[in-house]
């Protein structure tokens, strides 16, 4: 494991120096300012492995999945699918890359088309993307609909008659109804009971498995992160602030606001109880541009240099990344 | 005992028939104590907050029972009696702290108009209480908040405020439902702090709702267990996190995720779903998700019975002692 | 077992070919006496008017075959859908929990305001009555006979609604007024509709320098008073139906066209449309088949308060002697020319002044009904 995060022989989605920013006030009056979510990321996703994107509301992990996917258009930088420039697509090339990658939404309530049943809203993407001839088609829903768990006769069904778990699995299948290769799962199961969550979350995990999906999984749930990541991402203001190995991010985190983050995690285990760090000021605004360290404002270690220049996002062990000038 | 709720029963009036929301829930707050009532989204936890408070929405109405506030019945009372309590002896804050503040008001304006009301202070007055109770919750530079409108302010800060307000009458219960559901872990961690420091220097009670069972885990010194529209378990938190009995509450403390465990291990979810209110299974609710019920357990709901020191378990199957 | 089943079916399907008969057999009893009420109505019409129902076919004039073709057609399709409505609940058998789409959960709730039931049944008769006026009609409504004799005769069994001061026959003149009054409102709700939609989802379509133009298109028409456009127009042009119905319709579709671009421009942010983009539906079949579905419910409530406004507009400029010309009777000209006579004959102008007072109310309770009914809460939520 060498220099630079970018780099890695089994890179399936590389993202590099990736800035997406959007319009802040009016254009014509008064002072424009940029909403800076993402803010100059690096990041590879490996084949067949689950990357953890785990940050606190505002901090653009959902922002950097749009982007990765370019439902939102990034502002600067480059982002390469399996030897693709997905920047440089347009129209029918993007959409015949949209294929390959997929995502899966927070909120299974407004994700699905009220007014379509549950086999149509399946069948959309095999019907679009002819994955199999017509015939074929009400079989294969029923095929995916099995995947995910759920009974044939639900095709007839709509989403308004479900629980939020099975509507859950029906996004599922329709992202799966594509067969991608890279998946963005953003938040898929906090908007779910505990009690219905392991079992998406233990669907996913089989999937990935099986078919050996990519996935960058999203999330501010650090346990929920732990458990289903390989490597795990922290964000913090738009920026990378730690990568590495799910257990070394857990087990050793190196950045002060991993740490501050994983000992504000609620336990259940009396055993496991941490010390908490409390984190000084608020949430910042992803308004405008800042100088220096993004976290220096709130951390309880920050010296003069933070706050002047931006540390970078470094080896600081075998595959261990964080971006901070003490560690 | 603050609080003495006995076989409080709240339904709504649908057209597609009667919802039992809350059916029969018994169950009593202590002075200065912290009680936290969990359960998953639809189970009706809310719904009891809000018959506490007599607030629930039409079409649903308080059915029978009785809620026994420092020995008055709270269903008995006249509307201005109950106006009373409702700000001085009992306090409320929501899940979602931007909707619960007005908008158009700024923060100062909201907070004196409810100690003028309540603790009938002067204009002045009023003021100096109100900067007062913001530094109590904690929000940096009081004076130049009372100007600020709750846009200005992050969702935890507007949470703060909230506390503020609801403390304002002095309350001898606080009543919180997901007070923390819309914030960060970061800031979560922060609230709940707030709230165990408030109740050591108010000696209030704190009626805690949550569906996250991880969140009351470090503030709250007993829990009760919520399925739909029953209480099925109560005990002292630290019995029920070593020792659960009831299986409902078995089943999902091994679904919450725990940190720390390593990963890629299969987490235990609990099969089926929350059963809709409309179409509630026979019997014990939760026989149809259960691994150790039998026929026995279809036919009737099984009665919440004591089954061992200060626990009580709603269980034909649950072991005693 | 099953044999018998069937020929049980077999006989009760040959039984409904009658409407309503098949329902009865099988205890729905609301749904057959409708079908059944309404049968007969159509074959009371049919029989006593059987002389001038066959006169359409001896090529009179258009409106006169379109009545009598239109009899048919409703008998002969009340007969199907009581075939078809028959063997649906056959073969459903027990099994009648059905999956609810949103159409029938609609339905349903449309069917449990009785105000809006009723109002449709209102509008429904107006509309049927107003189609089949030739059949209908006691007299011929420009018919001016003996002045003297019939001039301002009051309501009575020969003249149900009274007669005006050419002594024409007020009854017969509200049914034809009736046709071009329903007419007008239906037609001119429709293009401006259309109009509003197409033009709105253009805007919301293209987006950036289209969307602005268009939109600030917009802002003008709405900024200048829809009411002198009108006038004006009528003013330069004949009015005659069509005139009437063009003018109507082109000077109000801009708030459609407002409301939905904001309706699809506020859809388009939501996840399943961004879903939809995911997978890779191009742009306009995203408008077409998940946005235009979904912000359309909200366009029907305003339909159909669109087809009063309309109704209401036309009486207003008739009224002031703009709209349809005299003698062709429309409700507006009809009250224009009774409000003359108010004094010595009140029914002149009470009568198709109380109609549309009935139309306008039973439009607006029907829009209620509608709103209610689409209610988007209903689908996305549960109670608690």
């Amino acid at each position: 494991m060498s220099g630079t995060v970018a780099d890695s022989a089994n890179a399936l989605l590389t993202v590099s120096g990736l800035e997406t920013y959007f319009p802040f006030g009016n254009r014509w009056f008064g002072k424009r300012e940029w909403v800076r979510a993402v803010d100059g990321v690096d990041l590879t996703v490996r084949r067949g492995e689950v990357l953890g994107l785990v940050g606190e509301s505002g901090c653009g992990k959902t922002t950097l999945g749009r982007s990765v996917l370019r439902l939102v258009e990034p502002t600067r930088g480059a982002v390469d699918f399996d030897g693709v420039d997905l920047l440089s697509l347009k129209g029918r090339g993007l959409r015949a890359m949209r294929r390959r990658m997929q995502i899966i939404f927070q909120d299974p309530y407004k994700s699905l088309s009220p007014r379509m049943q549950i086999g149509q809203i399946i069948a959309e993407p095999l019907r679009l993307h002819r994955i199999v001839p017509e015939h074929e088609i009400e079989m294969r829903v029923q095929g995916l609909l099995t995947k995910v768990g759920l009974e044939p006769y639900f095709m007839s069904r709509y989403p308004h008659e479900m629980s939020g778990g099975q509507r859950q699995r029906i996004a599922i299948a329709r992202t799966l109804a594509l067969e991608p290769e890279f998946i963005v799962a953003d938040e898929p199961v906090s908007a779910l009971d505990v009690s219905v969550q392991a079992g998406i979350l233990n669907i996913l995990l089989e999937l990935q498995r099986g078919e050996g999906l990519a996935m960058l999984f999203i999330s501010h749930d650090l346990a929920v992160v732990e458990h289903i990541a390989d490597r795990v991402a922290v964000m913090y203001r738009g920026k990378i602030v730690e990568l590495a190995e799910t257990d070394r991010v857990i087990g050793s985190p190196l950045h002060p606001y991993t740490q501050a983050l994983l000992s504000a995690v609620p336990s259940i285990d009396p055993a496991t109880k941490r010390k908490r760090i409390r984190l000084p000021g608020e949430p910042p605004s992803p308004i405008g541009a800042v100088v220096g360290c993004p976290f220096a404002p709130r951390c309880p270690e920050a010296q003069g240099v933070c706050r002047e220049s931006a540390p970078a996002l470094e080896p600081k062990a075998a595959g261990h990344f964080a971006a901070c000038h003490f560690r | 005992m603050l609080l003495n709720v006995q076989d409080l029963a709240s339904y709504f009036f649908l057209d597609e028939g009667e919802l039992k929301a809350v059916d029969g829930v018994s169950f009593h707050v202590d002075v200065k104590e912290t009680v936290a009532l969990v359960g998953e989204s639809g189970c009706g936890k809310t719904i009891v907050a809000l018959s506490l408070i007599n607030l629930i929405p039409p079409p649903g109405r308080v059915v029978r029972g009785r809620i026994l506030f420092d020995g008055r019945d709270l269903l008995r009372m006249e509307s201005d009696e109950l106006r009373q309590v409702r700000g001085g002896g009992i306090g409320m804050i929501f899940q979602e702290p931007g909707a619960a503040l007005n908008p158009i008001y700024t923060i100062g304006d909201q907070i004196t108009g409810v100690l003028r009301l309540h603790r009938s202070l002067g204009k002045h007055q009023a003021q100096k209480a109100a900067i007062e109770l913001l530094g109590e919750t904690g929000i940096p530079e009081p004076e130049k908040r009372m100007n600020a409108y709750p846009f200005e302010l992050s969702g935890g800060m507007q949470q703060r405020v909230l506390i503020a307000i609801a403390i304002s009458g002095r309350p001898k219960l606080l009543i919180a439902d997901e007070p923390t559901t819309a914030l960060d872990v970061t800031v979560q961690a922060d609230i709940l702090d707030l709230l165990a420091y408030l109740q050591e220097q108010y000696g209030m009670a704190i009626l805690l709702i949550s569906h996250d069972i991880g969140v009351v885990a470090d503030v709250a010194e007993r829990i009760m267990v919520m399925y739909p529209g029953k209480i099925v378990e109560i005990a002292d938190t630290e019995d029920l996190f070593r020792d659960p009995r009831h299986p409902y509450t078995k089943a999902l403390l091994s679904s919450v995720p725990r940190l720390g465990v390593g990963h890629n291990e299969p987490l235990k979810g609990i099969p089926g779903a929350v059963p809709d209110f409309l179409d509630l299974p026979s019997g014990c609710t939760f026989h149809p998700r259960c691994t150790i019920g039998d026929s026995s357990c279809t036919s009737e709901f099984p009665p919440l019975v004591d089954i061992g020191y200060r626990r009580k378990c709603a269980c034909y199957k649950a072991e005693t002692g | 077992m099953r044999e018998r089943n069937s020929d049980n079916h077999s006989s009760v399907l040959r039984l409904s070919l009658i409407p309503g008969l098949g329902h009865l057999v099988l205890g729905e009893r609301r749904r057959g006496v409708h079908l059944l009420a309404f049968a007969m109505i159509c074959v009371l019409i049919l029989t006593s008017t059987w002389e001038r129902f066959l006169e359409a076919f001896q090529g009179s004039a258009i409106d006169h075959w379109i009545a009598s073709l239109f009899l048919v057609a409703c008998l002969l399709s009340l007969s199907t859908f009581s075939v078809r409505d028959v063997r649906r609940l056959v073969t459903l058998g027990d099994e009648r929990v059905q999956s609810k789409s949103p159409l029938r959960i609609a339905l349903r709730r449309f069917q449990a305001n009785r105000l809006a039931v009723w109002s449709l049944y209102v509008i429904g008769a107006l509309y049927f009555i107003a189609i089949l006026t030739p059949l209908l009609t006691p007299y011929d409504p420009s018919a001016i006979e003996d002045v003297l004799e019939t001039r301002y005769l009051a309501p009575s069994t020969a003249h149900l609604f009274g007669t005006d001061e050419f002594g024409r026959d007020l009854f017969s003149r509200a049914m034809y007024g009736a046709r071009v009054s329903l007419s007008i409102g239906l037609l001119a709700m429709l293009i401006a509709k259309l109009v509003g939609t197409t033009y709105g989802s253009i805007a919301a379509y293209f987006g950036g320098v289209v969307d602005n133009v268009l939109m600030r298109i917009v802002d003008v028409i709405i900024a200048f008073p829809t009411f002198f456009l009108m006038l004006m127009l009528v003013g330069v042009f004949e009015a005659n139906l069509v005139v009437l119905v063009l003018i109507l319709g082109l000077t109000s579709w801009p708030g459609t066209a407002r409301f939905i671009r904001g309706e699809i421009l506020s859809l388009k942010e939501q996840e399943f449309t961004e879903s939809a983009r995911a997978i890779g539906l191009p742009a306009h079949l995203i408008i077409v088949r998940h946005l235009i579905p979904s912000a359309l419910s909200p366009v029907l409530v305003s339909a159909a308060l669109a087809v009063a406004g309309m109704i209401g507009a036309e009486a207003g400029l008739s009224f002031l002697g703009l709209g349809i010309r005299p003698p062709t009777p429309s409700w507006g000209n009809m009250v224009s020319a009774g409000s003359d006579a108010l004094l010595v004959a009140w029914w002149v102008a009470f009568f198709p002044g109380a109609l549309l007072t009935i139309t306008l109310i039973a439009f607006s309770l029907f829009a209620d009904g509608i709103r209610d009914a689409l209610d988007p809460k209903a689908l996305m939520q549960r109670f608690v």
